[in-house]
């Protein structure tokens, strides 16, 4: 075989183009929610029960990633972001993905079903169907809200840890996921407002874009003060402690505070600064929810040791 | 033109292949370690045995009825 008869097919996929159809940094966040969910469940997890939980978890959540790649290789192809996907640029087919994705979809739901309970594996097929039909395939091109409902398929994993351990859905589990859920707008949001998107072009109602600046920066504050609380709602359970009380009041004042700076400005000084409030909400928005469950750990932890509770 | 034997498409395919392998490893070993997990979590791993529907009078306990009737 000679070089001469190769330039066509040397757009064949690498690992790391497979690999990238998961999704993998996505992916963190999510082993990350379902693992303090796990962790913080009152019934003890054999530890590599636990690791098979997470690894289903997270391969559910690639898997779904993966079907939402295949579903939107037309618009990935016309936003600069996402041109260099694994299908837009040619070195998956569009087919491949659909494979992997329903594969990797089977195998993580039957492997988490077998190693731990049906009701774990039936709330990952419940997550993996959501994000990939309800999200990607209903919302996504359909109504400017997508995020906001569509963000249920991003809350879910720390119930879904819950259920790994205990077998249950409780109360503790919903706010975990009410957490997550009400968290996701004001984040995505902030995003949206300083980063220039192409959605528009690709036809993807965005609030930025269909509503306006104005519009998605009062949602913000409104979602804001929606999460406050659900966030100290989990105090009174059975998974809040000290540290999660004071993490939740620190944590919800600073970022009201940053919000309330998005909320009362207008585009001219937003622009004049290079939308600083607004990159620095999305900042504390990061730090709000990355803290919130590793306090929700520290406090199981004490819990061990009989401190920390109330 | 020189002929190139090994053409940057066979690393990427043996790239590939490997990650393959060691994907096709570590399902193995998953499913091996699940194995020994679950068969330890019975505590008496002749328990292991009630799973293929066939009576046996060495499992049952020793005073019920059906032990005796089994054994006669």
């Amino acid at each position: 075989m000679t070089d001469a008869s190769l330039p066509e097919t040397t757009r064949e996929a690498s690992m790391g183009d497979y690999v990238a159809l998961l999704k993998p940094r996505v992916m963190s966040l999510v082993v990350f929610t379902a693992l303090v969910g796990l962790i913080v469940a009152p019934v003890p997890v054999h530890p590599f029960i636990a690791f098979v939980g997470i690894l289903c978890i997270a391969v559910g959540g690639g898997a779904s990633a993966a079907l939402n790649m295949w579903w939107d290789a037309d618009i990935d192809r016309i936003m600069k972001r996402t041109s260099n996907r694994p299908i837009p640029s040619g070195r998956v087919q569009p087919e491949e993905a659909l494979a992997i994705g329903l594969a990797l979809s089977g195998f993580s739901v039957v492997l988490l079903g077998l190693a731990s309970n049906w009701l774990a594996a039936g709330l990952l097929a419940f997550t993996i169907f959501f994000y990939a039909v309800v999200y990607t395939i209903w919302l996504k091109r359909s109504t400017p809200q997508n995020i906001v409902i569509g963000g249920l398929s991003g809350a879910l994993p720390p119930m879904i840890g819950w259920a790994v351990a205990t077998g249950s859905i409780t109360i503790e589990s919903v706010l975990m996921v009410a957490l997550i859920f009400m968290w996701t707008p004001p984040h995505f949001w902030a995003l949206a407002i300083f980063v220039k998107s192409d959605y528009g072009r690709a036809g993807v109602p965005m609030l930025t874009e269909t509503h306006g600046r104005r519009v998605t920066r009062n949602h913000i504050m409104g979602y804001m003060i929606a999460l406050i609380p659900v966030s100290m709602a989990i105090v009174f359970t059975s998974i809040g402690g000290w540290v999660y009380l004071a993490t939740a009041i620190i944590m919800n004042l600073w970022f009201l505070k940053a919000c309330y700076a998005v909320w009362r400005r207008d585009e001219e000084t937003a622009e004049a600064d290079s939308f600083a409030a607004e990159r620095s909400a999305f900042k504390v928005s990061l730090a709000y929810l990355f803290l919130h469950f590793a306090a929700l750990m520290i406090d199981a932890a004490l819990r061990t040791q009989g401190i920390g509770s109330f | 033109m020189t002929i190139r034997v090994e053409h940057e498409l066979h690393s990427r395919r043996k790239g590939r292949n490997y990650g393959l392998l060691i994907l096709l490893l570590a399902f193995v070993g998953l499913v091996f370690g699940l194995t020994v997990v679950k068969v330890l979590e019975l505590g008496d791993a002749r328990k292991f045995e009630s799973n293929d529907h066939v009576l046996r009078p060495a499992l049952l306990p020793m005073d019920t009825p059906a032990t005796t009737e089994a054994s006669q």
